[in-house]
């Protein structure tokens, strides 16, 4: 028996329904159809009026949701992907993210975004925007990378009182898997050490967190450890262990998925700059999908986004400084 | 429409003799009010902009008079009159003028961006349009629970129906069928933008049936129609007719805000029907129907005057929110404040 991350993001929502009834999931195609990922497969049938088909507006599909969150509600919003999001940009920042600041009122939503590259998906359904939310005063962001913590993370987005751009992986969607769901996690905000090394630490979140295991697993060949740090949750961003980790290996490599301006790994570089300048033995180094729209051919999306290949060759590069 | 012509019975005549007397003192304490932020503005105790709702007082009271308490409101920039109509108490909005660290906002925002969820009443953001769905959402998550016979209202400008919000949330109050009240005050101008620029559409009430909503159509400057209007609207949301679409046809009788002169206003609108001030030709009917006389009048007018003096006076002494006792975070959850992360 094992569990895809997919069937992790539903399992969270079966049971986030099932223990609290706050608790209802609103967005494109989720109901009887089950979502277009099937993420909310036959959760509609399972508690029935508690999963609702949205209209095509992402603007009033977040707005929705931060009224029914002043009503005491914890919706859970699908994006159908992350890339749409951005028709629902204001609500998320201007709406739900200032709305506990403004009026001490919480608003407990949820809004997940399938985000990601994908081969064939070209540059409106491979977005990667964690960075753009993270941007933002008075949001959580959540990256995912296991199974576990799709899991996990995803029922600790429903129980906060804030609002969660809760990133899910579309390429992780079906191929990674685990035996069982996980009993205990760690909390938002903590990274994880995905894979131990000394001579070099990868920060990296998401889908990445693999290929730069991929790539540390062909450095290992090579004579190299590789440390490799899952960041799981980008805000808040866990800098200590982060720091704690450079101070181990004293070169930083941070990966992303996401366009290299004022993203997660500048602002990675740039607390590791300022906190432990004196922990790097080499000037850090981070690796970012090219500056262009995510392109739609197989050959051209390779290229495009890091890769155990690339990550390694940009490693290689730094363990020489 | 007027209550004269069809000669209803006394019961009916006493209570809208007790409607209109209640929506004339809201519309007179909003309009001293806004005089006095007007005056306040221009003496420089005021941080950032003033918007007043001269001329749009008749429309914006009959909303928040038609509202109970339980109901929910989401008022926009010239709402004064129905908020306070609604409840929200005075010196909420004196305090977010003033930046009372006191008041429901604390400094954090101010002028017209007040409001308290909890009681129904939510404060604007500053983008147009985007009241609307959370409306709805609060009124849906009230059908999830069970609750029945809730109202929601949303008051937005003609200027916000050419928003994508707009589209989206009714369209999707219309899928819910959701108890919403939508009123447009068409005042003829976005700032300067005039209507001419701003849409294509002969009525803003024809959209309604593309949307499949009730419409309204109201003569925004006339209190009797206004009170008839949007209490029919309301009455009809409640009783499960869906979302109703109120479009009210008045002129904004000040600029958009008190930094502006509105010489854009063409003069041939302000001498129009349109140009009419909704609070004379309340206080116009009052004393035709002898329902008050001008003595009575006067003496609402001083004891509100003495209301906003006394406010103010309190409120300028108030302290102000203090940097270094404000907690430096937008998170509820404050232990995942960045920074904050053990």
């Amino acid at each position: 028996m094992s569990i895809t991350y997919l069937e992790a993001i539903r399992e969270a929502q079966a049971r986030a329904l099932r223990d609290d009834p706050r608790v209802f999931i609103y967005g494109q195609d989720v109901g009887e159809f089950g979502g277009a990922f099937k993420a909310t497969k036959n959760l509609a049938r399972e508690y029935p009026g508690r999963v609702l088909d949205a209209p095509i507006s992402e603007d009033a599909i977040v707005g929705l949701a931060v009224g029914a969150a002043i009503e005491g509600m914890r919706p859970i919003i699908e994006m159908q992907f992350a890339d749409f999001s951005t028709v629902g940009f204001n609500q998320i920042v201007n709406q739900a993210a200032t709305l506990f600041w403004r009026t001490q009122v919480p608003c407990p939503i949820t809004v997940r975004l399938p985000f990601g590259g994908t081969s064939g998906s070209g540059p409106f359904h491979s977005q990667s925007l964690e960075a753009i939310y993270a941007h933002y005063p008075g949001v959580v962001v959540l990256t995912p990378a296991t199974v576990e913590d799709a899991y996990s993370l995803l029922l600790a987005a429903v129980a906060i009182d804030d609002p969660v751009i809760f990133c899910e992986h579309k390429l992780l969607y079906y191929h990674l898997k685990a035996e069982k769901l996980p009993t205990e996690a760690l909390p938002i905000g903590k990274a994880r050490i995905h894979r131990e090394g000394r001579d070099l630490t990868i920060v990296t979140y998401s889908a990445m967190v693999h290929e730069a295991a991929a790539a540390a697993t062909e450095l290992a060949t090579e004579g190299w450890e590789i440390e490799v740090v899952d960041l799981r949750s980008v805000k808040p961003l866990d800098t200590d262990t982060v720091v704690a980790s450079v101070a181990r290996t004293g070169r930083l490599l941070c990966v992303g998925e996401a366009w290299p301006w004022g993203g997660v790994t500048a602002e990675v570089i740039a607390r590791v700059t300022a906190e432990g300048y004196g922990l790097l033995d080499a000037p850090p180094q981070r690796l970012n999908a090219k500056d262009t729209p995510v392109p739609y051919h197989p050959n051209l999306w390779a290229a495009h986004r890091p890769t155990a290949r690339s990550i390694a060759a940009a490693a290689r590069n730094l363990l020489r400084t | 429409m007027l209550p004269t012509v069809s000669e209803p019975p006394a019961g009916e005549v006493g209570a809208l003799r007790e409607a209109h007397l209640g929506a004339f003192r809201f519309m007179l304490r909003a309009r001293l009010l806004d005089d006095k932020f007007a005056a306040l503005y221009r003496a420089g105790k005021i941080h950032g902009g003033v918007f007043l709702g001269r001329g749009q007082e008749a429309l914006s009271v009959a909303v928040g008079i038609s509202l109970v308490k339980t109901d929910v409101f989401a008022p926009l920039i010239r709402d004064g009159a129905g908020r306070l109509a609604f409840g929200e108490p005075m010196l909420d909005a004196i305090r977010t003028y003033l930046g009372s660290a006191l008041g429901s906002m604390r400094g954090r925002d101010g002028n017209v961006h007040r409001g308290r969820p909890h009681a129904g009443l939510l404060p604007m953001i500053s983008h147009l349009g985007a009241m609307i769905s959370v409306v709805n959402g609060m009124l849906l998550a009230r059908q999830l629970k069970g609750i029945s016979g809730t109202v929601g209202a949303a008051c937005i400008g003609e200027g916000a129906t050419s928003t994508g919000s707009f589209h989206e949330a009714l369209n999707q109050a219309a899928v819910e069928k959701l108890p919403l009240v939508l009123v447009v005050a068409n005042n003829q101008y976005a700032y300067s933008t005039p209507n001419a620029r701003q849409f294509a559409c002969a009525d803003l009430a024809d959209r309604a049936a593309g949307y499949g909503v009730a419409a309204h159509s109201v003569d925004g400057t006339d209190l009797t129609d206004c009170l008839a209007t949007v209490g029919a609207a309301v009455a009809g949301a409640r009783a499960g007719g869906g979302p109703q679409l109120v479009v009210a046809n008045l002129l904004r009788l000040c600029g958009h805000g008190e930094h502006d002169d509105a010489s854009y206003v063409a003069s041939a609108l302000k001498k129009s029907g349109l140009g009419r001030d909704c609070l004379k030709i309340a206080e116009d009917i009052l004393l035709r129907e002898q329902w008050a006389d001008a003595a009575e009048i006067a003496v609402w007018r001083s004891a509100a005057l003495r209301e906003i003096e006394d406010h103010v006076a309190q409120v300028q002494r108030e302290p102000a929110p203090d940097p270094f006792a404000e907690a430096w975070t937008a998170l509820s959850s404050q232990h995942l404040s960045e920074g904050q992360v053990q």
